[in-house]
């Protein structure tokens, strides 16, 4: 695949060779996720649609599979409004700004052994740091609609984004320290150790698995978190005031982000592109056949279901109960949790930490 | 340093919380309400004006729009005012018909507003399985009537007719084929008597569906224990009926303290909450729909045994029949005399009240003798805790005034008239 890419583009010269390679990839990269953004919109609408005792889209296409693409053409062609009292330069910016560090996080996120665009040493840092400006956008949207509504909902989310990321840092910290590496990919291979899903980091680090899980919801402003959006209390919160394409982009944002927590908790906790088999008597042969793409996006698509389950479940919680359950439940925990993974790192407790690192 | 203003905001009335067209002025410090103002009057319809317009039947349709998500129990009140001044008795086959969909109404409207409470919180499925009960009891009341929501039933002197023996069922279509068909008309071979004994019987186990998702659900708990909390002393003084009474912990109810038709003659209980926050009176509701399926039950069972009339004999407010009308001379006159002028209503005044699901819904009847009212009033039970808007949200946060908008059961219909 990618010496074909090379031979294709032979006849330019290094420079311009390596920029096509890179966009190349980039593009073979986000088509597919954007794709999965759409679909995931379906899937969100026709799960929760069954959960709630009805069908879901089914009107466009057959049986509704080209409902997403209905909605994009409509929303292309509506008129973006800007209020009249609003920032119109803040106003445009800021859905891009939420935008961007949703797509710019992907560069680092592996799919199988090597698959990924920048292999970088500090991937996790990397990731954290991209995803944090994220909040940025929903701040400047909220302030630069200059309405009372958006402003309460981009402070909620300011606030809501800056708690949690701690909590997220934390357990990330965590398993930084169980794996020795901060790149993705080495995360992965610390994680084969031979016992199929009981070797995956989620049984060590239970405790950071599951907060991590809950903050990437509370980070992506998901049910039961959803006070930045909050229908019934501030309408629409942030983008309130945002119509037509403006508004898709903070959407997809929003759902580029599901996928991103989706894959990183795969990624950390789940073995990432790791079979659930691997290493298991009869089982592991059985399926070694099945590419590890298969498996992460399996693992992906079980997170997303997770998040699809909550919304149709859960009410939604209170601004000051969000504070109150990251900074005084979740922080504490991880770093307890933290602790806890020290001694079981220095203590090579097997089969996780016994081979020597740390 | 800078001087710190509290900032206000328009809550509706184009809200998707606002429950219709409340409009609250809330002054915020931060997320904090410090004051809320609730503005009525846009959804004002001018009914009692109405009403003093036109003959005592032709109002009867106007009732069910005030609180347009209990019908019957708002021409309940109103044919019971005016039977009182006609002194009118009516057959006990009607009572107990009445009795029935009065029940039937109550679960209706809380299945409304345990869907919309529960939008309200983000508890979103609740409101599609709130729905799914609901279009049952929409079909009963289309099956007695004719509509599904405007009912019209109740007439002074008895019901507009007796039961129908069959159900009206589903027909075969484009989208539903045979075996469908079959599957959604199980329930509906028999009477609507058998439809209803049908539905009490499965509605327990939905009413255990909600609870399972809502009862003991933490984020549930933590949205309403402690939210709008109400003393029973305070909620007397604000004048708060029904389940925002009952779940402050006074035991009110008229069915018990002034039974109206046959509601001394059954068996049920009256829930009554102990701390008067959003939960409590969130299980008084729930208990109510269960309390309401056993009188519904009890209904059927009499209503099975005792055919009978459901209408008083007398042509002079009671319409003839067709056949008497198509017939004979005399029942064309009462046919058009009472259709045309109506009937005159002695001189005097009388109020009648029902438990209403929301509350104590009145009826202040004034007669001068005509074939019209000369005044009414009517006495909605959301005005007074619409009223109480202030007292109960101040010094809560935002998110809980939605909370305490779903609590007190808001229907604009009737705050406004």
């Amino acid at each position: 695949m990618i010496e074909l890419a090379y031979t294709v583009t032979a006849w330019m010269p290094g420079w311009m060779q390596a920029i096509a390679i890179i966009l190349m990839k980039i593009s073979l990269l986000m088509m597919p996720l954007l794709l999965g953004v759409a679909y995931l919109t379906f899937a969100e609408r026709k799960i929760i649609g069954y959960m709630q005792v009805r069908v879901g889209p089914n009107r466009v296409g057959p049986r509704g599979w080209l409902q997403p693409i209905a909605d994009s053409l409509k929303l292309m062609f509506k008129e973006i409004v800007i209020p009249s009292s609003a920032n119109r330069f803040l106003f445009l910016l800021s859905p891009l700004l939420a935008f961007a560090p949703a797509l710019a996080a992907w560069a680092v996120i592996p799919f199988d052994d090597h698959l990924v665009i920048a292999d970088i040493n500090a991937g996790l840092l990397y990731v954290l740091a991209i995803t944090s400006l994220g909040v940025y956008g929903i701040i400047l949207a909220g302030w630069a609609s200059n309405s009372k509504y958006a402003f309460l909902g981009a402070i909620r989310s300011g606030a809501q984004m800056v708690s949690y990321e701690i909590a997220m840092g934390f357990a990330l910290v965590g398993v930084i320290m169980a794996a020795g590496s901060l790149n993705l990919g080495q995360i992965v291979q610390a994680q084969a150790t031979g016992l199929g899903l009981f070797s995956w980091f989620w049984l060590p680090l239970l405790p950071l698995f599951v907060i991590y899980f809950i903050s990437g919801v509370a980070e992506t402003n998901r049910a039961p978190f959803d006070v930045a959006e909050g229908e019934s209390e501030i309408v629409a919160g942030f983008h309130v005031d945002y119509s037509g394409m403006a508004f898709a982009v903070f959407f997809l944002a929003e759902y580029a982000n599901m996928i991103l927590i989706a894959a990183l908790a795969s990624l950390l906790f789940l073995g990432g592109w790791l079979s659930p088999f691997d290493g298991l008597p009869v089982l592991g042969p059985l399926f070694d056949w099945v590419p590890g793409i298969v498996w992460m996006l399996a693992k992906m698509s079980f997170f997303l279901l997770l998040f699809l389950w909550l919304r149709a479940t859960f009410p939604r919680y209170r601004y000051d109960q969000i504070m109150r359950l990251g900074w005084k439940v979740f922080i504490p925990l991880t770093l307890v949790w933290i602790m806890v993974t020290g001694v079981l790192v220095v203590g090579e407790v097997g089969p996780w930490f016994g081979h020597g690192e740390g | 340093m800078a001087e710190i203003h509290n900032y206000t905001i328009n809550f509706g009335p184009q809200h998707p919380a606002a429950h219709g067209v409340l409009r609250l002025i809330l002054e915020m410090d931060g997320e904090t309400v410090v004051r809320a103002d609730p503005h009525v009057g846009l959804l004002h319809r001018a009914t009692e004006k109405l009403a003093e317009s036109k003959p005592f039947n032709q109002s009867i349709g106007y009732m069910d729009r005030l609180d347009y998500v209990s019908m019957m129990c708002n021409e309940h009140g109103y044919v019971m005012a005016i039977e009182k001044l006609l002194g009118a008795e009516v057959p006990l086959r009607a009572q107990y018909i009445r009795v029935m969909f009065d029940e039937i109404t109550r679960i209706l409207n809380h299945l409304m507003w345990i869907g919309t409470h529960g939008l309200d919180i983000g508890a979103m499925t609740m409101f599609l399985y709130a729905f799914r009960e609901r279009e049952d009891l929409m079909d009963m009341y289309e099956a007695v009537s004719g509509a599904r929501m405007h009912a019209t039933y109740y007439r002074v002197g008895g019901v507009a007719r007796d039961l129908p023996e069959v159900m009206p069922r589903y027909e075969r279509s484009k989208w539903h084929d045979e075996d469908d068909v079959k599957r959604m008309n199980a329930n509906r071979e028999g009477s609507l008597l058998d439809f209803i004994h049908d539905f009490t019987e499965r509605f327990p186990a939905c009413v255990d569906e909600y609870e399972t998702l809502l009862t003991e659900n933490r984020i549930w708990r933590q949205r309403t224990v402690g939210i709008g909390t109400v003393s029973p002393e305070r909620a007397l003084q604000l004048g708060f009926t029904g389940p925002m009474l009952r779940g402050s912990g006074v035991e009110w109810d008229l069915r018990k303290k002034q039974p109206y038709e046959v509601y001394d003659r059954l068996d049920f209980d009256i829930p009554v909450g102990v701390n008067g926050d959003c939960y409590d009176r969130y299980l008084v509701r729930i208990e109510e729909m269960r309390q309401a399926n056993r009188i519904i039950r009890q209904c059927v069972d009499w209503l099975r045994d005792n055919p009978g009339p459901v209408m008083v004999d007398d042509h002079k407010i009671a319409a003839p029949p067709r056949e008497a009308m198509k017939a004979g001379m005399e029942g064309l006159i009462h046919h058009f005399k009472l259709f045309s002028e109506g009937y005159q209503v002695p001189e005097g005044e009388a109020y009648a009240a029902v438990e209403h699901p929301k509350g104590e819904f009145g009826i202040y009847l004034l007669s001068d003798g005509a074939n019209k009212p000369y005044r009414l009033k009517i006495r909605a039970p959301g005005f007074a805790h619409l009223s109480a808007m202030d007292e109960m949200v101040r010094g809560h946060m935002l998110a809980d005034v939605v909370a305490v908008i779903g609590t007190q059961d808001i229907v604009f219909g009737e705050i406004d008239r």
